[in-house]
């Protein structure tokens, strides 16, 4: 907690010192006393801290995945067998919730919204503010070409969970071949490549586009609120296009741990688990790839749909239909088929984490400077209990939480996870949340 | 909360403050009718009608290809449009661009330029090229973007706006020493900035109604336009913007002749029933190969053609009845769909073709794309069809199940006591708090179980015949020839479809304002024989359509977003 005060302290110094227009990432180069904040190289110097969600559908069967033992050396029960390879890498925090304070219990929505904005509604389009991976992308996102990347592994570009407001969506990239045109395609430069030389033309569209957005800022007249709102986000955004060509026009810092992958393989979206796993596999080690290049710190990354969208084939009933309609197996005493994609979704995790895991950076792993939240819409789907909702962690966000551990609460505001990882991440928040889900207490048991 | 200062957030912030400081003067003008308003009710008299709609996908690719030509590729990701009460239309003006969405419109509209100034094109599109006397290009890019830019902006550039591009495009060319690729950057950003993006509704003095307001000729030719064609004014159509007729009734009456009178008509009608009917949906629905083997992925892209040409023939071409698109036996058919029909000899291409009385498909309902689009992708799902003909045709909403149900029951298809869908259906309606939404969306949805989740026809399940009665709004039935009459008879059909209609042409959630206007439109749709034409028509002559709502009451969503399956 003390490094997280200090941090906090001297966040608030700076801003209310009026040096407001800096972005936070800068913070970091400011501490270490580095002038040449954006020709920092990362081998030698300080590995920036990244940021990310992993979502998964239907929850889990409690029973057969909250551990019994809490703190260090956690207990796996079965259907969270798969992670046993990177169980020193994952922290579980069991026995979160949403409360949803008498508003009504919207099927696998309501807990998604309430774990990832701080107040349930609804509909993601009632959302009262925004998602708290948005707010950490604006504190850390700047300085990276993306300043966040948002993934689906089930092509549908439509499937994320990270929004400004409920009308701002950050749409995703829904394969592995579009992942890696987006991220390794013509505008991308190689941070450990020897020359580099401004691309005149990238020079040339960042002055027109900058000098037309201009123009029309000054043009336009007296708006209503809600479409002031909206014209304002379209300049942001463009904005944002603006900042990334003048990136570009800059030599990438190096990134030693950065190789260039190989163009994947063309493949389908499905519904049908192996191939799921497969392509979200696909997808991870290139999202890897990405951040060890510098192309972002911050992303959001959908393994299987709220409603879970999984299948085996050939079965008329899929994941979700199987949560709501299985019996629970009199002799075994859980639903076996709800059970066994519980299973499998643990396993897509634990290659999400290996993944991280396997690019070394400096003296340890790239993993060892992210923090990434894991987590589902619901606890056990069959009643879609927004009690208990499944959560992991994984990394250490370069120093500064624990892994490894198991936090049991008794039903607290799920919401100080959203907090903690605000906090951590750099957000100067200190209660987040409102009403029920209004808290400041930090998870205090994670931290270093 | 001290946070990193974000424009976007502040100038939120501050937009905000505005329309808090607007309620008191809110307030004292509507004392008459809002006299005991709460608070929150009289801030939401605030909003007005977006002004600003952006192009969906279709839109902005056939305006490409409208002002380039149709060889002009656009490639690359759109940002996904959003469904506001049914319609993404509707969800036009509630969108505004995210990050990702900025760039990728930034690539696409790159690859359009670079595209319209290459060797292949640049005679013919930008048909100049600079002169000794002119090095840099100056009235040559002058030439382009007065003559280009109108069509891109849909109304006249400024002065300032063509002194802008040429000095841009003058100082990129210098950039890149390249004259056609500094007129290719200056066009990238044209076809990124917000007129081009959006529809614009800009204001102005009615003409016809002294101290009222309307919008200008240019914003009614792209209302126009984008309704009719769902692409961008053609010369005829900037032209009687540009010389006033458009502002009178005569002329606006004319130029909505003209755009119906074309075979462009058809697919703007085509445009609204694929948004109506969601059939994009289609284009991502997958079966399971091992259930549905005879359901290939490109017979969904197929199935969503079929529907639209059955529509558009019945509607545009023969002038039909909308209300007999429930009870026709015509349908559009084609090789690829004929066998999942079980039609041994279906026409090569696609053609008409009248399916035999005895058959049990009758209706656009008993086509595979509402069929197969509103099931699991292993099984058939009556609750989801019943829903979408309760939500999507009648506009009506359905209730959420409620979180904590017990579904033990329908799943369960080895008990012998329950070997249909709707045995096992009837037993999970025991259940008083799930029965109340079931009895909306069942008994239609269980009528078309005689269709299978990939919309092929079966007689049985698990050995038992199917019963298909059924009841909609206390009609009862025998099959789906009686839904669909059930369906032709029921006036929130047409009701529905007026609404959206207007709802449709308006981009944006009904105003509680407008139940007299589209109360109206409907008396004259069915004066009219419920003929789409005449609805198309009447909506855009109506001066409503053109109409400057500020302040206007609360939007209301008259539809519920029938996106998620449950």
């Amino acid at each position: 907690m003390t490094s997280l005060n200090r941090r906090g302290f001297l966040l608030r110094g700076m801003l209310g010192g009026g040096a407001v227009a800096v972005g936070l990432p800068f913070l970091d180069y400011f501490l270490d006393n580095n002038g040449a904040a954006l020709a920092a190289t990362y081998g030698g110097g300080r590995l920036p801290v990244r940021f990310g969600t992993w979502f998964w559908g239907c929850g889990m069967i409690p029973d057969r995945w909250n551990p019994k033992m809490a703190g260090a050396n956690y207990d796996l029960p079965p259907e969270l067998a798969p992670i046993k390879p990177v169980q020193d890498k994952v922290s579980v925090l069991s026995g979160f919730s949403v409360t949803l304070g008498g508003k009504s219990n919207q099927p696998h929505i309501s807990g998604n919204v309430g774990l990832r904005t701080g107040t349930p509604s609804d509909t993601w389009q009632q959302i009262a503010g925004p998602t708290f991976d948005v707010s950490i992308a604006d504190a850390i996102g700047a300085g990276t070409l993306f300043r966040s990347l948002e993934l689906s592994a089930d092509g549908n570009p439509r499937t994320s969970f990270s929004y400004r407001s409920g009308t701002e969506m950050n749409p995703s990239v829904a394969s592995p071949m579009e992942l890696y045109r987006r991220i390794f395609g013509a505008d991308f430069r190689d941070p450990n490549a020897a020359e580099f030389t401004p691309d005149p033309k990238v020079m040339a569209r960042r002055s027109v586009l900058s000098a037309v957005t201009e123009e029309r800022r000054r043009m336009l007249g007296k708006l209503g609120a809600e479409d002031k709102a909206r014209v304002d986000s379209y300049f942001t955004s463009i904005r944002e296009v603006e900042n990334k060509l003048a990136l570009q026009l800059e030599k990438p810092p190096r990134a030693e741990a950065c190789v260039v992958p190989a163009q994947p393989e063309d493949i389908a979206a499905s519904t049908d688990v192996p191939a799921r796993q497969k392509s979200h596999k696909l997808m991870a080690e290139m999202l890897a790839m990405a951040m060890a290049c510098n192309q972002t710190k911050v992303f959001n990354m959908v393994f299987s749909t709220a409603t879970a969208d999984l299948r085996q084939a050939g079965s008329p009933t899929a994941y979700h239909q199987a949560t709501h309609e299985e019996q629970v197996d009199r002799a075994r005493g859980y639903q076996p088929t709800v059970d066994e994609f519980s299973t499998q979704s643990m396993q897509a995790w634990a290659d999400f984490v290996a993944a991280m895991a396997a690019i070394k950076e400096g003296d340890g792993t790239l993993l060892d400077n992210m923090l990434v939240v894991a987590h589902s819409e619901v606890s056990y789907a069959k009643n879609h209990d927004v009690n208990g909702i499944p959560v992991m962690l994984a990394g250490r966000a370069g120093g500064k939480v624990k892994s490894g551990i198991h936090v049991a609460s008794q039903g607290d505001p799920i919401s100080r996870v959203g907090l903690t990882m605000q906090q951590v991440m750099g957000v100067p928040v200190d209660a987040w949340g409102t009403e029920a889900m209004r808290t400041s207490r930090t998870l205090s048991e994670i931290m270093t | 909360m001290i946070g990193p200062l974000n424009s976007s957030r502040v100038l939120r912030a501050l937009s905000a403050v505005t329309a808090l400081g607007s309620i008191g003067a809110i307030l004292l003008a509507a004392s008459a009718g809002y006299a005991d308003a709460p608070l929150e009710q009289a801030a939401q008299q605030q909003q007005q009608a977006p002004k600003f709609r952006r192009l969906t996908e279709a839109q902005y690719r056939a305006t490409i290809a409208d002002i380039f030509g149709p060889d002009i590729k656009v490639s690359g990701r759109f940002e996904p449009d959003m469904r506001v009460g049914g319609l993404l239309a509707a969800g036009t003006s509630a969108v505004s661009l995210t990050p990702a969405g900025a760039e990728q419109y930034e690539q696409i509209a790159r690859g359009i330029a670079e595209q319209v100034v290459d060797a292949k094109h640049r005679d013919k599109l930008v048909g100049c090229a600079p002169q000794p006397s002119d090095p840099q290009g100056a009235a040559c890019a002058e030439g382009f973007f007065k003559r280009v830019g109108l069509r891109i902006y849909r109304r006249p550039l400024t002065d300032g706006e063509v002194k802008l591009a040429v000095a841009q495009t003058v100082a990129a060319s210098a950039t890149l020493k390249d004259f056609h690729g500094g007129l290719a950057i200056m066009l990238t950003a044209m076809l990124s900035d917000l007129p081009f993006l959006f529809q614009t509704d800009r204001e102005v003095a009615d003409p016809r109604a002294p101290g009222g307001r309307t919008i200008d000729a240019w914003s009614r030719a792209s209302k126009l336009s984008y309704f009719l064609w769902n692409s961008t004014p053609d010369e005829q159509l900037l032209q009687a913007a540009a010389d006033g007729s458009l502002m009178t009734q005569a002329g606006l009456s004319a130029q909505v002749d003209r755009l119906m009178a074309s075979p462009r008509f058809e697919t703007g009608v085509r445009s609204f029933f694929d948004d109506f009917l969601q059939l994009e949906g289609m284009m991502s629905l997958s079966k399971d190969g091992i259930i549905y083997p005879a359901f290939r992925s490109s017979a969904a892209p197929a199935a969503r053609e079929q529907t639209l040409r059955t529509i558009t023939t019945l509607l545009v071409a023969e002038n039909g009845d909308y209300r007999d698109l429930f009870t026709t036996r015509r349908v559009a058919m084609n090789r690829q769909l004929s066998p999942l029909y079980r039609m041994p000899h279906g026409p090569r291409d696609w053609s008409m073709v009248t399916l035999p009385d005895d058959d049990p498909r009758v209706g656009v309902l008993t086509q595979i794309s509402f069929l197969a689009l509103h099931s699991h992708e292993g099984r058939s799902s009556p609750t989801l069809r019943g829903k979408a003909v309760r939500e999507v045709l009648m506009c009506e909403h359905v209730p959420a199940p409620p979180a904590n149900v017990n579904f033990t029951i329908v799943q369960d298809t080895s008990n012998p006591a329950f070997r249909t869908t709707r045995e096992r259906l009837k037993a999970h309606l025991d259940d008083e708090e799930c029965a109340s939404c079931h009895k909306l969306t069942d008994p239609m949805g269980l009528t078309l179980d005689s269709f299978d989740g990939a919309g092929q026809f079966r007689a049985t399940e698990n050995g038992v015949p199917i019963d298909t009665t059924g009841m909609l709004d206390k009609i009862a039935f025998n099959d789906s020839a009686g839904l669909g009459k059930a369906l032709h008879d029921n006036p929130k059909v047409t009701q529905c479809l007026t609404q959206s209609a207007w709802r449709y042409a308006a981009g944006r959630a009904l105003l509680p304002s407008e139940e007299t206007i589209t109360n109206r439109l409907h008396e004259d749709f069915a004066r009219a024989g419920y003929r789409i034409r005449s609805l198309f028509r009447r909506i855009a002559i109506d001066p409503q359509f053109f109409a400057v709502r500020s302040p206007a009451a609360p939007r209301v969503a008259s539809k519920p977003s029938s996106e998620r399956k449950g």
